[in-house]
């Protein structure tokens, strides 16, 4: 195992040159411009100077060796710095800048993960405590009228798009029912019990919406894999020796049902990072998804291509972590 | 004389606010709540030339002098406008004075004075900085301190009308001793400085979080000492204009919001639950579809729209350019995309009033469809059988860009319908904003390229004077491949009368005159169909019933007064 692991991520290194490379080429394919969002009454030759400024002037792979020093070598050097007070060199390191704040990308998502993980993270959490009895009840009375409600309900979570709940919502509860509010205070800091109510009022609804749209994915991969397992001689089995139907369902179904269940939810968590962009957007919520599609209309390239390649990291890193989580649960599978 | 006046004006003006403040103290009014949907990614404007980055920078640094609702200069920092008359200005026009009004302190207590001011241009200049406003600053030789409250700027050649450097928000003042070290390629490393300078204005950085949240409080070295009236101001950003419109009119979250780009249907109704209300004001901004002078047909390949390919077989027919102008209905587009937020225009230089023409309003402003059609008819443009008009083999079926905008698009799909209407076929064609108006020279989508026969959008010029962009149509401001596309005529309009007349322009003084020649050179462009004029555009945001105070000004930063907003009591 430990030897297939270290292979894997041995593989991960020029994976993972392959995808920056192809992401920085994308970016620098695309014909949005920095200075397109500056309004017309800058003339063109300062845009020119904009554009100098930002390096733009510069050959395609210099700018890419560039970014490679900066974001692989100046970057780690920098965070070594401050966690552990060591000074390497001069200092003065040359780190990744953003063009639209011109401050450090770095600080930039350092400064959003937080609420993304609070937020987007609370809700992949609910999510799957949701999903699971869901599924499990749906699957063991199959074809009931729990088990064609909760279907109904999982196929409208999936199918309707949070963009229209997180509207619908937000027209209801803020607009009309006034319960809750529609603008994310990222400024609260939580300190008493007054505070911690607000801070649960602001992320009720976005929480909700992402809940419902993950619980709605996760009930039918358990739902399914119960299915598989229920129908298995080893269930049969179980009953005719006598085990009591709780145990049967909780203990032998159920335990064997989780382990595709369990790879299912690792793929998903490099998505709690990306952030939920179109549910953080319009609740006003300051983490990564939002900061990824601000970058993105106001071409802000260093900071794309940073974002989308953290977030390559960790779905390479997640995709290893499923598959060796498999080997661990299920016996059966070895990777030697 | 007219500047005497609007002197006049300010100092009643500010007479009326020191009445008002007579019984306002600073910070006792609480938090005052700001939403812009575009988030504001740093408070230096020079280093970033958006418009929310400007008007949120408003509230901290200062101009010298600034404008007002009205599109009048009024003194911030300094004693008087200068003017020729006042002796401000040198009578060759090389020349001018800044009075700085004493006592002005930065908010951490140091004095301001004129070093700062020419530190200001030195570091707005400074090569490799990539400074954003470098074209306020353009014809500016040297700026000198005689002594630590005067400011003398001199020009490289006589500038008729030289208030820009240091004039309006996007060039405001910033403290030597903050940026001392920030200058020239150093300038983007000082992210301290630039998300927190000190400045001079009403309200004080206190956190800045970039693309999200600004925290600011009151300046405690303000130089009234009863302003502002706000302790605090969260000025959050993101999101989108209809939700921001939301949070103000239905929700009453927020205090103020700014640029309410949401269609008027929709904001009628969020204005009918009674929590806040619209305010307009109408700078410099039209939109206007241009008619490309040059030949833009895709087999010429890279030659298109540039000087090689010739003129464009139908459009270089005045008949034509002014037929499709007569055939459009400005009020419908109006009532359909901009509601209180436009107004049917005819003019390129919709205001200030002194320059706006009304020459060309009796043939423009309505639609007239049957003197389109004769002008046509006259002009040997025949219909065909699919019911477009052709000549010579020549058809009048234009290809259509613009940027992607559901307002645009709606515009795009009125007058294909009205242009059907004279037998003018168009085909319809928009690209995101960011490439539009990228003007990235390997792309065959931007607006400088005009790969196409007509494309519509907006643009204005800062200030009141129109002269810098009037002079965006002389012939050898053309874009082309020699260039690198960067001109600004983007009609391809050329004409030698044209160009002698923004000469003359640019060597008037006399405000009078001035005037009298940009409505000239205005109605020249209208007349002779270098664009259509669509709509003069004003902008919209919206604030609380709870907040007074308000000024909504389109000539400098929505926020230029927040020193006087209140708490309506």
């Amino acid at each position: 195992m430990f030897t297939y692991t270290l292979r894997r991520l041995l593989f991960a290194i020029p994976t993972l040159l392959i995808i920056s490379f192809v992401i920085f080429a994308l970016l620098d394919l695309a014909p949005n411009d920095p200075t397109g969002d500056l309004p017309l009454t800058i003339p063109p030759e300062v845009r020119e100077q904009i554009r100098a400024s930002l390096g733009l002037d510069q050959p395609f792979f210099f700018r890419y060796l560039y970014w490679l020093q900066q974001f692989f070598i100046n970057e780690p050097l920098n965070i070594l710095e401050r966690l552990t007070g060591w000074q390497f060199g001069d200092g003065n390191r040359m780190r990744v800048l953003s063009w639209a704040t011109r401050s450090p990308v770095v600080d930039l998502i350092v400064q959003r993960l937080p609420q993304t993980l609070w937020v987007v993270g609370l809700a992949y959490l609910f999510g799957v405590m949701i999903a699971v009895p869901i599924g499990v009840i749906s699957a063991y009375k199959q074809y009931s009228i729990f088990d064609q409600i909760g279907t109904f309900l999982s196929m409208v979570g999936y199918s309707v798009p949070t963009f229209f709940t997180g509207v619908l919502l937000v027209v209801i509860f803020s607009s009309y029912l006034q319960w809750f509010p529609s603008v994310y205070d990222t400024n609260l800091v939580v300190n008493d019990f007054s505070s911690f109510v607000q801070q649960i009022k602001q992320m009720a609804l976005p929480v909700t919406v992402l809940s419902l749209f993950n619980a709605s994915q996760i009930t039918r991969f358990v739902r399914a894999s119960m299915l598989d397992n229920l129908h298995q001689d080893y269930v049969r089995t179980a009953r005719a020796k006598g085990v009591k139907e709780k145990s049967v369902l909780l203990i032998h179904v159920l335990r064997n049902s989780l382990i595709p269940v369990v790879t299912v939810i690792a793929l998903g968590v490099p998505t709690i990072f990306s952030g939920a962009i179109i549910t953080e957007q319009i609740f006003r919520v300051n983490g990564l998804g939002q900061l990824l599609i601000i970058a993105v209309q106001g071409a802000d390239i260093p900071l794309v291509q940073t974002l989308t390649f953290i977030f390559a990291v960790l779905i390479v890193l997640f995709n290893l972590i499923a598959d060796v989580l498999y080997g661990i649960l299920d016996p059966r599978i070895r990777y030697d | 004389m007219k500047n005497l006046k609007l002197l006049l004006a300010g100092t009643v003006a500010a007479l009326a606010f020191a009445g008002s403040a007579a019984y306002a103290a600073r910070g006792t009014d609480g938090d005052l709540k700001i939403l812009f949907w575009q988030a504001v990614s740093t408070m230096n404007p020079y280093l970033s030339g958006g418009t929310k980055e400007v008007y949120a920078s408003s509230m901290v640094i200062e101009p010298l002098a600034r404008y007002d609702e009205k599109g009048e200069l009024v003194p911030t920092l300094v004693t008087e406008i200068p003017t020729v008359e006042n002796g401000g200005v040198a009578k060759d026009l090389m020349s001018m004075t800044w009075k700085i009004k004493p006592g002005v302190k930065w908010s951490d207590g140091t004095p301001f004075t004129a070093d700062d001011v020419i530190f200001t241009w030195k570091y707005c200049i400074a090569p490799d900085g990539g400074c954003a406003q470098a074209a306020q600053y353009e014809g500016v030789k040297s700026v000198e301190a005689p002594d630590p409250q005067t400011v003398k700027i001199t020009f490289t050649e006589p500038k008729p009308y030289p208030y820009s450097a240091f004039v309006g928000a996007q060039s405001p003042v910033i403290q030597k001793k903050q940026f001392e070290n920030c200058v020239g390629a150093k300038a983007p490393g000082c992210t301290s400085a630039n998300f927190g300078p000190i400045g001079t204005g009403p309200f004080v950085v206190k956190e800045f979080k970039p693309n999200d949240v600004i925290t600011l409080t009151a300046n405690t070295n303000y130089r009234d000492a009863a302003k502002p009236a706000f302790a605090t101001v969260t000025l959050k950003g993101g999101g989108d204009a209809a939700s921001a419109a939301r949070a103000v009119l239905e929700t009453g979250e927020y205090d103020y919001a700014w640029n309410m780009q949401v269609e008027p249907e929709i904001l009628a109704k969020m204005v009918a639950a009674g929590k806040g209300k619209l305010e307009t004001a109408f700078g410099t901004q039209v939109e206007r579809i241009n008619l490309n002078h040059y030949n833009a047909d895709p087999s010429l390949g890279a030659k298109r729209s540039t000087k090689e390919a010739g003129p464009h077989p139908s459009l270089s027919d005045p008949a034509v350019r002014r037929a499709l102008s007569l055939a459009i209905d400005r009020s419908i587009i109006v009532e359909a995309g901009y509601g209180a937020a436009g107004k049917a225009t005819c003019n390129i230089v919709p205001a200030p009033d002194a320059v706006a023409s009304t020459k060309n309003d009796s043939w423009c402003l309505k639609q007239d469809l049957a003197a389109a059609n004769k002008l046509l008819d006259d002009a040997g443009w025949k219909k065909g059988p699919d019911g477009i008009r052709a000549k010579n083999g020549v058809k009048l079926s234009y290809l259509y860009s613009t940027s992607t905008n559901s307002v645009r698009q709606a515009t795009q799909e009125l007058v294909k319908d009205m242009w059907s209407q004279i037998g003018v076929g168009a085909e319809l064609r928009n690209a995101s904003a960011s490439v539009f108006f990228g003007g990235d020279p390997a792309s065959p989508d931007t607006f400088q390229k005009f790969y196409a026969d007509v494309e519509m959008y907006t643009n204005n010029f800062d200030g009141t004077d129109p002269e810098k962009y009037l002079a965006e149509w002389l012939c050898d401001k053309v874009p082309g491949p020699a260039n690198g596309w960067q001109g600004q005529n983007i009609p391809r309009y050329c004409n030698p009368a044209y160009d002698k007349l923004v000469g003359e322009l640019s060597k008037t003084a006399e405000l009078d005159k001035r005037a009298t020649l940009a409505k000239q050179l205005n109605d020249m462009l209208t007349e002779e169909g270098a664009h259509i004029p669509l709509v003069h555009r004003g902008s919209v945001s919206s604030h609380s019933l709870k907040l007074a105070g308000v000024k909504m000004n389109a000539w400098d930063s929505e926020l230029w007064n927040v020193a006087d907003w209140s708490r309506a009591k």
